[in-house]
């Protein structure tokens, strides 16, 4: 091989006296600015909760007002009720979220009882499918089945004889977190099952023949060998869930959304959207963000210090 | 006592099987629900009596819907983030977790916790519209490929897979006198291979799924992807019906064939997911082999 000629690029020849360590951050400095750009510069923004900020002004014309947003939460009785309905909103989905993350367990359980290879690889590649799909598309399957006009429950239902005219499903309050759940599962159950299934292939195959000899029946052996050997996965990705407990995000209660369900269905991130761009309310919204991200941040940290306590290893 | 035992598992069984065949079908029937209904005839589909297959074929709605204003710009800009995008986001993480694994890097460890941070922590949405208004990023194409370089999971994917390959590799490249460069267009992108395809097929889907950046930062039509065009769609049945009588006078129209809400919902709605339907049972296993590369070091 040609030895020794470095024409590999222009930082290297030109910066042939930069020592390699700073060579090696030049490379990764336009990529870190991204980050720094888009995920730390919005930090900033902060800034606009101390202030009355209206959209089409400037932030030197809007009047400095302080702390006043963060006294109104907890000061202003309308204000404070709806960050509480809010607040509670949030956690029921994802109290609800961590409940049901012991589905995914279950499935793959389950699933490592079938036998029939060409009926578990087919169940397995048709039920991920749906986590692959976006929470719009989500919406408009909602939409076609149950839209009252002619969705295709309400159809079944009429036929049956069990309605006698068109329920609208859709805008409707009654059990809005429950129909929030149902739905995220059906889009993640068999997909979050995937990781779990692949901890159950790893566990030794020797456990359960020895379990067998010693007349372990099928129950016995799901409770003593393979729940076990997943257990370490299930932790994880607990920890995650935790970690990620306020972030439930909005996309899913952005798009199922509508003037009857948002008292149920307003999580913090969609409340902040519908405060702040739809409302207005730049510097309110912004002060309720910022605590927001405060609260993460110290989940986050309670998580970590949670998995290197159990784990002895950090979760970022 | 043993027939006892094969009794029940015997209903195990028979209780497992049928309940995994239950949410397969679950699974599956709304995506053939969402078909039949856009071959069928439009006039029966509006009244929502396409139900189990479908009635008096016909492919129309499809070269209809394309027609329709708007609807074809947003394919292509849905098309156009998809393939930029992915190909962006493949380079950056597969390049900046190369350089991450250079234990020589100034303040290695920094910026990789730097980066990896933002994985849990954002300064929230609304400071972070101000900020992408600032950066002139509303109703900008770049909104939609620039944020998406860096994404913190992927590159763990690719640091991590880096540092599973023999060290030796590199070395003796380096000792041949090849400069970082070199080392990474030559020896490692080669060998990252698998995990970038990986990258490549989760981002894509990311592209060609994301709804919410169109919400907050485009205001501009021309910048609508189908994804938020389908979402409008859903919500505005006034904007249907506008869509529906600029899209040809009905005088003289088969009522079949005649375009109605269900069948534009239904149709743009099978366009948005076709992709996703034929690439993924091609690329499933890369699906599953990312998430579990990912959850040794997530």
């Amino acid at each position: 091989m040609k030895p020794a000629v470095r024409t590999d690029s222009l930082l290297a020849r030109g910066g042939r006296g930069i020592p390699d360590r700073y060579r090696l951050f030049l490379y990764a400095l336009p990529f870190l600015v991204l980050v720094f750009l888009f995920s730390y510069l919005p930090l900033y923004g902060w800034i606009y909760a101390l202030y009355n900020y209206r959209p089409g002004y400037t932030l030197s014309n809007s009047p400095f007002v302080g702390l006043h947003w963060f006294r109104s939460i907890f000061a202003n009785p309308t204000q404070t009720q709806e960050v509480l309905r809010v607040m509670r909103n949030t956690l029921a989905m994802s109290s609800l979220g961590i409940l049901t993350s012991v589905l995914p367990v279950a499935f793959a359980v389950l699933l490592s009882e079938i036998r029939t290879m060409w009926f578990k690889k087919t169940v397995q590649i048709l039920t991920t499918l749906p986590n692959f799909i976006s929470w719009v598309l989500v919406y408009s399957i909602a939409f076609m089945m149950f839209n009252v006009d002619n969705g295709l429950i309400n159809k079944i239902m009429i036929d049956l004889g069990l309605q006698d005219r068109g329920i609208n499903y859709l805008a409707t309050d009654s059990h809005t977190w429950l129909a929030m759940i149902l739905w995220s599962t059906w889009k993640g159950l068999g997909w979050g099952a995937i990781m779990y299934i692949a901890a159950i292939t790893s566990i030794d195959q020797e456990l359960y023949d020895a379990a067998k000899v010693d007349g372990a029946g099928r129950f016995r052996m799901m409770w003593h060998i393979t729940l076990p050997g997943i257990m370490p996965t299930f932790f994880v990705l607990l920890l995650l869930s935790i970690a990620n407990f306020i972030n439930n995000g909005m996309e899913q209660y952005f798009v199922f959304q509508n003037a009857i369900n948002k008292d149920h269905i307003e999580v913090l991130d969609l409340y902040v959207y519908n405060t702040g761009m739809l409302g207005a309310n730049f510097s309110f919204a912004t002060a309720v963000s910022m605590l927001k991200s405060l609260v993460s941040i110290a989940l986050l940290f309670f998580a970590n210090r949670m998995s290197k306590w159990v784990r002895g290893e950090s979760i970022i | 006592m043993t027939s006892r035992i094969r009794f029940g598992d015997a209903a195990f069984q028979t209780l497992n099987y049928l309940f995994f065949a239950i949410f397969t079908f679950l699974c599956l029937f709304p995506f053939y629900y969402l078909f039949i209904n856009t071959i069928s005839s439009n006039d029966l589909s509006a009244r929502g009596l396409v139900t189990w297959y479908p009635k008096e074929i016909h492919f129309d709605n499809y070269m209809q819907v394309l027609k329709l204003k708007g609807l074809s710009q947003a394919a292509l800009v849905s098309l156009g983030r998809t393939v930029i995008g992915t190909i962006a986001c493949v380079i950056g993480s597969a390049f900046l977790g190369f350089i991450f694994t250079k234990r020589k890097m100034w303040g290695r460890t920094f910026w990789y916790r730097f980066m990896m941070v933002t994985m849990y922590f954002n300064a929230g949405i609304i400071p972070w519209y101000v900020i992408m208004m600032k950066l002139h990023m509303t109703n900008n194409f770049l909104a939609y490929i620039l944020p998406a370089i860096v994404s913190p999971f992927y590159v763990i994917l690719v640091k991590t897979f880096v540092e599973s390959l023999p060290e030796v590799l590199q070395e003796s490249a380096e000792m041949d006198g090849a400069g970082t460069m070199t080392v990474f267009g030559r020896i490692v992108l080669p060998l990252i291979m698998p995990i970038a395809a990986t990258i490549a097929i989760f981002a894509a889907v990311g592209q060609w799924n994301s709804f919410i950046d169109t919400v907050f930062l485009m205001t501009d039509q021309k910048y609508y992807t189908l994804q938020f065009v389908l979402y409008k769609y859903l919500n505005e049945s006034n904007s249907i019906a506008s869509i529906i009588r600029s899209s040809g006078g009905a005088a003289n129209v088969d009522l079949s064939k005649m375009q109605t809400a269900t069948s534009i919902r239904t149709t743009v709605s099978m366009i948005v997911v076709i992709p996703i339907l034929f690439v993924y049972p091609f690329f499933q296993r890369y699906f599953v082999k990312g998430i579990m590369i990912g959850a040794v070091k997530g």
